[in-house]
């Protein structure tokens, strides 16, 4: 019957970040049209969905989005969840249910953490950092909060593609690593574009009186990616990926020290 | 003092970068960095050497040290990564050890 058809079509939504295509399925129109905003120019209705979500509403609920996120693995089955949120995904069914208050911040922590979790398997991962394309190549920024992120996004020339100014997304492939845009926004709250560039530096930031940039030795750059991972599962198979990952990367990427005066000099430096 | 054979447990993960030993512990994804006498030791610890074994072949060689301090030393360091459930001890040769 037609009506049903668009009915259910109605009521989908399919969020494509880093390739990946995630249908989210909810009853409440309003949530619908909340999520489409959320993550506009990251809608794909036309793509497969590798993960399926259904979301169930609920009216009131725990909404301590500080408290801690728990990622577990039971079987085939993992199990997400925070003071906002609960969760289920069995990824060999490529299922799951989001159980939420009609605040977005809870769904988006749910994508986060699949994700990650997805990537871990195939040797990328999220990383606390600002991204963006310049010529054709995408630069990762990385630091902790007030590290500088939001600032070089903001400094950023109109030649610059911005990705993210808060999480990077990493996704290997055989002759190296490509950055994707992300809709996961920090100060700047404006959403990367959503494209993708081969990865040709990353940038620890430092704030300092000058613009310089200086090598880092591969057990740091090892050590500070591996501060900046976006990682949440107790799973031990998923550490030793992840944590390897971390190791490829830095034997493929150059990884420097970015110190930088906030002016927008800085992006001379960025080529 | 008795003998004492020490293994890697592989359950953590290990990568060596310019000499410098990382392991992450899987159980909860803290990071340690071995310095040059925890990275002989975490590189011997094959559950089949013993700890005095160890000491003699690698760590003396290596280091200025009397046997008897070193050996003393080696075990606080190998009970200290134990703790952390990176190594594992025993006092019998440890089967099923990281052997690589």
């Amino acid at each position: 019957m037609p009506e049903v058809i668009t009915e259910v079509a109605q009521n989908s939504l399919t969020i494509e970040i880093g390739g990946m295509p995630v249908r989210v399925n909810t009853t409440d129109r309003g949530f619908l049209n909340t999520l489409h905003n959320r993550y506009a120019g990251y809608v794909n209705s036309t793509a497969d969905a590798e993960v399926e979500f259904d979301v169930q509403l609920a009216s009131s609920g725990n909404a301590e989005q500080d408290a801690g996120v728990r990622v577990a693995r039971r079987g085939e089955r993992w199990s997400l969840t925070r003071g906002d949120f609960q969760a289920e995904w069995e990824p060999s069914k490529r299922r799951g249910w989001i159980q939420q208050t009609a605040n977005p911040y809870s769904i988006d922590a749910v994508l986060r953490i699949v994700h990650t979790l997805v990537l871990a398997k195939q040797g990328g991962f999220l990383l606390h950092s600002a991204s963006a394309i310049r010529n054709g190549k995408a630069f990762l920024f990385a630091g902790v909060s007030e590290a500088g992120k939001t600032t070089m996004s903001r400094l950023a020339p109109s030649d610059v593609t911005l990705l993210t100014d808060e999480i990077s997304y990493v996704r290997k492939r055989d002759d190296g690593y490509l950055a994707f845009g992300t809709p996961f926004t920090g100060e700047l709250a404006k959403l990367g574009e959503n494209v993708s560039a081969p990865i040709a530096a990353l940038y620890l930031l430092a704030k300092g009186r000058e613009n310089r940039i200086d090598p880092v030795p591969a057990g740091e750059a090892a050590r500070a990616l591996l501060a900046n991972l976006l990682f949440f599962a107790e799973d031990e198979e998923l550490v030793q990926a992840t944590f390897h990952a971390a190791f490829e990367f830095v034997n493929r990427v150059p990884v420097s020290r970015l110190t930088f005066f906030p002016d927008a000099r800085v992006w001379e430096l960025i080529r | 003092m008795s003998s004492l054979y020490v293994a890697r447990n592989p359950r953590v993960a290990a990568r060596s970068l310019d000499g410098e030993m990382m392991i992450m512990s899987g159980r909860d994804s803290t990071m340690f960095t071995l310095n040059r006498t925890a990275t002989i030791l975490w590189q011997a610890a094959d559950g089949a050497t013993s700890l005095e074994q160890i000491v003699q072949q690698k760590i003396c060689t290596e280091f200025e040290i009397e046997p008897d301090e070193a050996l003393r030393d080696a075990e606080t360091l190998a009970r200290d990564l134990a703790s952390h459930g990176i190594l594992q001890i025993s006092e019998e040769p440890i089967v099923g050890g990281d052997s690589k």
